[in-house]
């Protein structure tokens, strides 16, 4: 008797999403049924759509399954993908949806990494949108915020919104699992316009540099030509006493990231509101990241209703020399990118070091200086970027240069 | 049933529920003539000197007002999904052995749904009503024995009073009212707000029933509702359930995308300019009209604007911003929540209005012409902003109109939709049912970017540089039809009215047909 592999969790029902059962048979035709709440409007079109991708697939026997509420088309492609491949585990076929040519907005090692938003990679319905609300990265998770169950189901899902959705200004994150289940998310993703990766619970500098060859690997095969950044999360004790063999390890890396549910599991403390718990480590981190060149970047604040709590929590970040921190409700991004912008004097004081500067570059003098004090070039370029800080934050207008005096 | 096309090309059937109807001419097209309909006269020799109306049962108030086959019972809907009168009116015609009655009321929630099986039974034949949810898909699917007309709030006025709609009797649930008929819905246990959705009841109807579960002696202030209309007063246990006056339509959202459009609608409406001192706006129920107020509240406090009155459906985020200053009055409607209920008893800021006063298309003008922005829902968009509130895209019949159509009369009127809904575009390019004509439809804002209406310069020039994401709507459905894969197909609907749609003159602009079952 064949045994039935379904992608999606029934009885969940959840809008915007379907799940997807398969039952292989050996001969006898394909059955396909469709029950959806969008029947009378799309019932044709997912048909063929079932039928197409099990083409794809080369299954030409068996019963699909499809309960319907409302899922985009990549969803139930990848979801039929997933239920099919759960029966046929060593299937090679893939079934992918074309690529849409969105603009492209490039990546770069110190772009800002103010807010990354969390979208599990099971909630398509939060994937659609995500690019609106103005974070700088958004993260399409793999890991905790995936059941076991639905691990395949994710992969496949993140795949195919990575081909087919537009997320605007965006840095588009993956954040994959540990081990063998991240290999293989790492083959389904980096063929595609993924930017970074997140590399959970990173422990020592031979994990990383593993990831970081797999990546060469699958991009030389795939003939992917922009780079892949790797941002690893440091979230135990020994992650955070390695915290800079971590950060030195790969040259792909631009920013260490901490996490702290299980980074005080680990230390069998509570997580506080103060976190004096973590002082240490948020602090060796930001050391290592910055003794590597790298950006530092926070946890994530988790109760999404207490406005006031995170803000504070992203001032504090920033106090402690934090370039960023997680988000997991579209609603946290802009009190993040608030807590991370400059304060007025520090604009001010910038915005006089840096037109010292373009002053001197003016004159052909090779010494900035501002009244009797000389400025060393690591303290304008760090001016410069608090500058474009108060622009993103909307302190400043673009072109404050031309307005001056 | 014959149909014929109108005016803006909709197929319309020329008599419905044996009645003669007039084709749609156009938004201020069509002239009325002749004189208002009146109820007949009546003396004080007939009635309780001592002004005691009270009878002991629905039931007997029913026989007593010579309820008969084949007539007309009219009701209110303040208490939206909390009414608890008329399903208990409807058992009680049902055991007198009545048929064929008409029930005229301004709204069907699905609290009503067990007055389904007196449709089955030929208790009442149709309903002339919004129908929302349970009723409205009976109706769809070709199940009740008359046709459903729907019409708007100020078209339910314009109705009555031009005689289109002979109520025989209504009966008006009373949160206090006294022995003699006078009654508020501001005060009592049941506390609802106001009743103006049940005055052209107790003005026009041949017999009016009070019903209350808060008697107190004679007189009861303020009368929202005047004795002197009234026949008969009943006192029950409870006439209706406040606490379910705040249902679905009318809760916040927490839905980021709707919540990021309700904030793009009120930087729209700050852009353009009006926004401004001594404006005023309405935002109807649904999640995102309700995020769109609080928004704006946030921008009037920035901006130190003050508005000269916002038109209700009250909630408590307006009642907070007629308690800080942010606006002189509330002109409001209908309450739908119970800080909009206490504010309307203690604020004499917070005014109750009636349909005449804010929406009869048939009088001498009236409050929603002079509202300075209006934010309303709907189902479906077409690429002409032609608008639909009543069907779904696969043609089921779920909302009723309820002021939509008479807001349309606003200075500027802005949808905020999201662009599609699960797999659903919401601009499509034909309606499903068309309820609201293009050219009062200002614009279209979504989660992909802002439409407006090229009819609409002044819009146009007035945002050009505000660094809003404004393109054309085309350009909107494009990109969702590229991500839900294509339009959807044509849902089959049989060539069969099920419904039709009037519009606020009491002319037909659409008919809803009946769908297939599945």
């Amino acid at each position: 008797m064949s045994k039935t592999s379904i992608s999606g969790i029934p009885a969940t029902r959840l809008r915007s999403d379907c799940v997807v059962a398969y039952t292989p048979a050996t001969g006898g035709a394909l059955k396909i049924t469709v029950r959806s709440k969008v029947l009378a409007l799309y019932g044709e079109a997912i048909r063929q759509q079932a039928a197409a991708t099990l083409a794809d697939l080369e299954i030409a026997s068996g019963h699909l399954e499809i309960d319907d509420f409302g899922a985009l088309p990549f969803v139930l492609q990848a979801r039929i993908e997933a239920a099919v491949k759960g029966a046929y585990p060593d299937l090679q076929a893939v079934s992918l949806p074309p690529r849409t040519d969105h603009k492209r907005v490039k990546s770069s090692r110190d772009r800002f990494r103010r807010s990354r938003l969390y979208i599990p990679g099971v909630q398509p319905k939060m994937m659609v949108n995500a690019a609106l609300h103005g974070a700088d990265g958004i993260i399409l998770d793999l890991e905790d915020s995936v059941a076991p169950a639905e691990k395949l189901s994710a992969r496949l899902i993140v795949r195919n919104a990575l081909r087919v959705l537009d997320f605007g200004a965006s840095e588009r994150m993956v954040r994959i699992n540990q081990g063998a289940r991240g290999r293989r998310d790492l083959e389904a993703i980096i063929p595609e316009p993924v930017q970074l990766i997140l590399a959970p619970k990173v422990e020592s500098a031979e994990e990383l540099r593993a990831i970081d060859q797999l990546i060469s690997d699958i991009s030389q095969a795939a003939g992917r030509k922009e780079p892949v950044y790797l941002m690893p999360i440091l979230e135990s004790a020994l992650g955070i006493t390695r915290a800079v063999e971590i950060a030195a390890a790969s040259p792909s890396n631009v920013a260490l990231a901490i996490g702290l549910e299980d980074y005080t599991a680990d230390l069998g403390v509570q997580r506080t509101e103060e976190g004096r718990e973590s002082f240490y480590a948020r602090s060796v981190l930001v050391n290592a990241a910055r003794a590597a060149g790298l950006q530092a970047i926070g946890t994530v604040y988790s109760d999404v209703d207490n406005e006031a709590g995170l803000a504070a929590a992203a001032r504090e970040a920033r106090s402690l020399g934090y370039d960023g921190m997680g988000a997991i409700h579209p609603r946290q991004v802009g009190i993040i990118h608030a807590g991370f912008a400059p304060d007025a004097g520090e604009v001010e004081k910038a915005q006089e070091i840096v037109r010292a500067f373009q002053a001197a570059e003016e004159q052909g003098l090779g010494v900035v200086a501002l009244g009797s004090k000389m400025i060393d070039p690591p303290v304008v370029k760090r001016a410069q970027r608090t500058v474009d800080l108060a622009v993103a934050a909307g302190l400043l207008k673009r072109g404050w240069k031309g307005k001056a005096k | 049933m014959k149909l014929t096309k109108n005016t803006a090309g909709r197929r319309v059937p020329d008599i419905v529920n044996g009645v003669a109807q007039t084709p749609y001419k156009g938004a201020g097209k069509f002239a009325p003539t002749g004189t208002k309909a009146a109820p007949p006269i009546r003396a004080a020799q007939d009635y309780p000197a001592d002004g005691d109306k009270r009878v002991p049962s629905i039931k007997e108030a029913l026989e007593r007002a010579g309820l008969a086959d084949g007539m007309t019972i009219s009701s209110h809907h303040h208490f939206r999904n909390g009414d608890l009168l008329m399903v208990p009116v409807f058992d009680a015609a049902a055991q007198l052995g009545l048929k064929n009655l008409r029930w005229f009321p301004s709204a069907a929630f699905p609290c009503h749904e067990p007055i389904i099986k007196h449709m089955e039974s030929g208790v009442i034949s149709h309903i002339e009503g919004s129908l929302n949810g349970p009723l409205g898909r009976f109706a769809s699917e070709g199940r009740m024995n008359g046709t459903a007309v729907l019409r708007s709030h100020g078209g339910r006025w314009q109705a009555v009073q031009d005689g289109e709609v002979h109520i025989d009797l209504a009966l008006l649930a009373a949160p206090t009212a006294d022995p003699f008929g006078n009654a508020t819905g501001d005060r009592g246990p049941s506390a609802c707000g106001l009743l103006g959705f049940g005055l052209v009841d107790s003005l026009y109807a041949d017999r009016s029933i009070v019903v209350t579960d808060d008697l107190v002696p004679f007189p009861c202030v303020p009368w929202q509702i005047m004795g002197q209309n009234i026949d008969y007063v009943v006192e029950v246990d409870q006439v209706g359930d406040p606490s379910k006056i705040v249902s679905g339509s009318t809760r916040l959202t927490r839905s980021p995308d709707r919540l990021y459009i309700a904030e793009l609608t009120a930087k729209f409406v700050r852009a353009a300019g009006i926004m401004r001192d001594g404006f005023s706006f309405q935002a109807g129920a649904g999640g995102t009209a309700l995020a769109f107020a609080i928004y704006l509240r946030e921008m009037m406090q920035e901006a130190g604007v003050k508005a000269r009155f916002i038109r209700g459906g009250s909630t408590k985020y307006l009642v907070e911003m007629l308690e800080e200053g942010l606006t002189d009055f509330i002109l409001d409607g209908q309450t739908f929540d119970l800080e909009g209920v206490r504010s309307m008893r203690e604020n004499p800021g917070h005014i109750d209005t009636s349909p005449f006063t804010s929406y009869n298309w048939h009088g001498k003008g009236n409050f929603a012409s002079m509202v300075d922005v209006v934010v309303l829902g709907a189902t479906e968009v077409d690429l002409n902003f032609n608008a639909n509130v009543v069907t779904h895209s696969d043609g089921v019949m779920l909302h009723g109109i309820g002021g939509w159509q008479n807001c349309l009369a606003s200075a500027c009127t802005i949808l905020p939709i999201p662009s599609f809904r699960d797999r659903i575009p919401i601009i499509v390019d034909e309606v499903t049912t068309l309820c609201g004509p293009g050219e009062l439809i200002d614009v279209v804002v979504t989660e992909r970017g802002i439409a407006i209406n090229p009819l609409r310069e002044d819009l146009i020039q007035a945002t050009r540089r505000s660094g809003l994401p404004i393109k054309p709507l085309a350009q909107i459905k494009a990109e969702v039809e590229a991500l839900v894969g294509g339009p959807p197909q044509k849902p089959a609907l049989a060539d069969e009215v099920i419904g039709i749609v009037k519009w606020v003159d009491g002319t037909v602009l659409d008919s809803v047909f009946k769908i297939e079952a599945n």
